[in-house]
């Protein structure tokens, strides 16, 4: 199987209509069309369903204020509590273009940014809201008792995070997401408690039902039962996270999946710039082959740690053996003006260039140290242990090496995915009452996310964005009740998941869903990882299939339906994980430049940077599902810059 | 064997549900690699379990980074095993040596009824943050994040309590199956802000009676202090019955003036 290399249309297909408003005056556009939107009266909120499924950040945010407004919200997670949803990993912080610091910061410089940092390929509308709204977080979070870090006057502290040239990260110590997502939880265990909220844990969403071209519900699995059960709404929102695990070994939690999304793409939802990931480079390589997850390490230790390898290829000594004159500082050397603090990208694409080469460190080779030696010698381990403390007590933990002692090993790892569900300026998805929002959705970090954005966008959609957009749908439909869940729409969709589920678990063959998630995840890590050409992800295409055909005829699903049964809830998953892992090449293939986290190796300049090509691929690309024997067609949205100037990035 | 490898026996908790008896079945696990977390050489002997036609153990885990909260597991006894500050899967195998026996059950605790094997239902937990774990600040009405300064010493301590992960080690450890910890770590966190004070003894009241009508009571072990992979002091609980001593006086005056 070969794709065929589609041309790019230059013109935006008519099935995406992006609802940017048109106006230049894009500082006042978010505020003039809150004004034009259609409003649903509040003594009529209560007439509408509207279901989230997902509860981490962007999820959260929405049911709770969607119930503030007085909405019947209805919200749906497959873990046992709301709170334990993958945002709360985020370590780092959260940006906001408070300009607390005094040090030039405003809407439009993050807004500039975010739209550079992503490599030109987000939807500037998108972004300068995204901006705009940030500062509303930061009260929002505050009032409700994040413990935000303070200076000794008692008023917010802010850093310096990713190589952001202001101070506007807002953090909690190394546990941001945590506090920001029981800030957001807290506020969804209110609405929970007046009513509000119908809270369901533990159940899967296994279908988007769609009748008329109109949102009707969702199908769930209940994860303690097998209950398959319809739930009628008049809008869904999808806030059900990245696919970043497609990779298999990632820093997402063991249960980060895109079946949600992807059941919404194969009912008419387009998936968006699948081949966007972005690969993180300061995490713990892995240890064998039975690694689970990764684990990242701020990447506030570039700040110190200096980066090498040894000169000579295969090199076993340790790394105190080494001679100086035997070492390659390779950032220092080839970046002299950022050395070891290159982009995210840069630094990523390095390490795997020279453990590629056989340069790598560690008992599997598979990392690059990363040597605080020089930092300990100049500024004294007691205060090394200050700034790094706790990371060097983690890094100590898992691998057992003492990292005052002998250089940590690192090693890039897949960490967050920008491309997602295609949503217009409303966060509606093609699906009409079908909304995306967090990472689940495609639409504010182009090809590259900047650190500390994540949380920032999430709680945007959740909070301040969504919650608008959602009534301007809603209001149209005032009188119209919901399609009973005992529709044959619904009964179809239940009669669908209740037979693939049977299917699984009557394959019988002789090996395991994680076998074929690890055996995926290499594949797709090996060709459309951190760099990639037309070979491999015409070799990755065919390789993915045939895999997936033996997955699908030799999986082994044991026990049953009636009880909780994780290799169940697994296999859909990784099945899902296939489907995207095939449209991810596609899109690689298919996207004939560089740019942000996509690398393609036949478009470099000449030092080795991403080197975008604006007249071809200044798009995103857009895909539509037709059915299983059908590949999927490609929509183009134009991108279009009036309010920043594209440049190519240099860090020499 | 490889020197980083390691053969231990493990004796597991089976219960096919929440109406099953349940047992302890025998695993010999082999070249266990001591770089895997105690939760990868669960999955590695889960994958031979499968090679072998044999149910896999259901154990819950997710971040696998010490912060979610999901994973639990009594180990040799122990809630989140013998290292102190970690959760489960912060617990790697070299902590264990070639030939050991190991113990692995459930978090056990009336209100925390197993589901399958070493899986159990936390919910009761939840209904303690229902009934007050919270400031109420509906979305758009909040001021200006810097109108309002918070002593840096009573953010930091905020933070402290705020630090729990729910994950439910402080129940399973005490011998009364009581949630004070928790609790207190979840009135504390807002109790000592600013922002939380119009709340305050209304919060206190509502969740601690809450936790009564689900968990034991406290009689002072400390075991919890001890199991918690946040290391949440116990300062709080202390913290948490003062307020709820004023808070009910407090709160009979509060609605006395209406």
């Amino acid at each position: 199987m070969t794709a065929t290399m589609e041309p790019s249309t230059k013109v935006t297909s008519p099935r995406l209509d992006s609802k940017v408003p048109e106006t230049d005056d894009i500082a006042n556009m978010w505020e003039n069309h809150k004004f034009s939107m259609k409003l649903v009266n509040p003594n009529n909120k209560r007439k509408f369903t509207v279901i989230v499924v997902g509860t981490g950040l962007a999820g959260s945010s929405a049911a709770a204020t969607l119930a503030e407004l007085g909405y019947n919200v209805k919200a749906f997670t497959f873990h046992d509590s709301p709170r334990r949803a993958h945002s709360i990993a985020a370590q780092g912080g959260i940006n906001a273009a408070k300009n607390y610091q005094n040090d030039g910061d405003s809407v439009h410089r993050l807004f500039y940014d975010t739209v550079k940092g992503g490599d030109y390929r987000s939807r500037e509308a998108n972004v300068h809201r995204l901006a705009e709204v940030s500062v509303n977080i930061i009260d929002q979070a505050t009032a409700q008792g994040v413990p935000f870090a303070r200076d000794y006057g008692g008023l917010l502290d802010n850093r310096s995070f990713g190589g952001a040239q202001v101070s506007r990260t807002f953090y909690a110590r190394g546990q941001t997401g945590q506090q920001l997502l029981l800030g957001a939880y807290s506020a969804l265990n209110r609405q929970i408690e007046s009513g509000g909220v119908e809270m369901h844990n533990r159940k899967e969403m296994l279908d988007l039902v769609v009748k008329d071209g109109h949102t009707a519900g969702i199908v769930t699995r209940d994860l303690l039962t097998g209950e398959v059960e319809s739930h009628s709404a008049h809008a869904v929102v999808l806030a059900t996270g990245g696919y970043g695990n497609v990779y298999y070994l990632s820093t997402n939690a063991m249960m980060c999946n895109v079946t949600a999304a992807w059941r919404a793409h194969r009912k008419g939802a387009f998936f968006a710039n699948p081949c966007y990931t972005q690969i993180h480079p300061t995490c713990i390589p892995a240890s064998d082959d039975h690694q689970s997850k990764l684990t990242l390490m701020s990447e506030s230790l570039r700040n110190d740690g200096r980066i090498w390898v040894p000169t000579e290829f295969d090199d076993s000594r340790m790394a105190k053996d080494i001679p100086e004159g035997e070492r390659d500082y390779y950032l220092e050397r080839k970046y002299p003006a950022f050395g070891n603090l290159v982009p995210r990208d840069v630094a990523s694409r390095n390490a795997k260039t020279v453990v590629d080469e056989g340069r790598g460190v560690g008992p599997l080779k598979n990392g690059v140290f990363l040597d605080f030696a020089d930092a300990i010698a100049r500024d004294g381990a007691e205060t090394i242990k200050a700034k790094y403390g706790n990371l060097f007590d983690m890094y100590q933990n898992i691998t057992g090496e003492n990292p005052y002692e002998r250089p940590m090993r690192i090693y890039p790892a897949t960490h967050y995915t920008m491309g997602g569900l295609w949503v217009d300026y409303h966060l509606m998805t093609t699906v009409p009452g079908t909304y995306a929002i967090g990472e689940a959705n495609f639409s504010d970090h182009g090809a590259n996310r900047l650190g500390a954005s994540a949380l920032m966008q999430g709680l945007a959609d959740g909070y301040f964005v969504l919650p608008y957009t959602i009534g301007d749908y809603l209001a149209d439909k005032l009188g119209d009740g919901i399609v009973p869940t005992d529709d044959p729409v619904f009964k179809e969709a239940e009669a669908q998941v209740a037979d693939q589920t049977n299917k699984w678990l009557s394959v019988n063959g002789t090996k395991s869903p994680e076998h074929y998630h690890r055996e995926l995840g290499k594949i797709v890590w090996d060709r459309i990882g951190m760099a990639r050409d037309q070979n491999g992800l015409e070799k990755a295409q065919d390789e993915i299939a045939s895999l997936e055909e033996e997955f699908k005829t030799n999986v082994r699903v044991m026990g049953d339906n009636t009880s909780m049964n994780t290799e169940l809830e697994k296999v859909g998953r990784v099945a899902d994980f296939f489907e995207l892992a095939k449209l991810k090449a596609r899109d690689a293939l298919v996207r004939n430049e560089s740019c942000g986290g996509h690398f393609r190796v036949e478009s470099q300049t000449e030092e080795g940077e991403a080197l975008r090509d604006d007249e071809n691929f200044s798009h995103s690309a857009a895909w539509e599902w037709h059915d299983e024997s059908t590949e999927q067609t490609k929509h183009e949205e134009q991108l279009e810059f009036k309010h920043v100037k594209l440049s190519q990035r240099s860090y020499k | 064997m490889s020197e980083n490898n390691i053969n231990i026996t493990l004796d597991v908790w089976r219960q096919d549900g929440p109406a099953d008896k349940g047992r302890f079945e025998t695993y010999e696990a082999k070249e266990i690699s001591t770089d895997s977390s105690f939760l990868e050489m669960l999955d590695v002997v889960n994958e031979r379990l499968i090679d072998d036609e044999k149910m896999p153990i259901t154990f819950e885990s997710d971040c696998r980074e010490g912060i979610c909260g999901t994973c639990s597991l009594m180990i040799n006894g122990q809630a989140h095993g013998p290292n102190k500050g970690q959760a489960t899967c912060q617990l790697h195998m070299r902590t264990f040596k070639n030939g050991d026996h190991i113990t692995v059950e459930p978090f056990r605790a009336k209100s925390f009824p197993i589901i399958k094997d070493l899986a159990v239902s936390r919910a009761a937990m939840d209904k303690i943050q229902h009934a007050g774990g919270y400031i109420t600040v509906s979305t758009g009405s909040a001021p200006d994040a810097n109108l309002t300064p918070v002593p840096k010493e009573a953010a930091d301590m905020a933070f402290d309590a705020a630090a729990c992960i729910g994950c439910g080690a402080c129940v399973a450890a005490c011998p009364n199956s009581a949630a004070q910890l928790f609790t207190s770590a979840k009135v504390q966190h807002l109790n000592l802000l600013p922002q939380g004070q119009s709340e305050r003894w209304m919060r206190v009241e509502q969740m601690v009676d809450t936790m009564e009508d689900y968990f034991g009571t406290c009689t002072n072990h400390g075991e919890c202090y001890e199991a918690c992979p946040k290391e949440i002091s116990l300062d709080f609980i202390a913290f948490m019955n003062r307020d709820y001593v004023k808070a009910k006086i407090k709160n009979r005056k509060l609605a006395g003036q209406n």
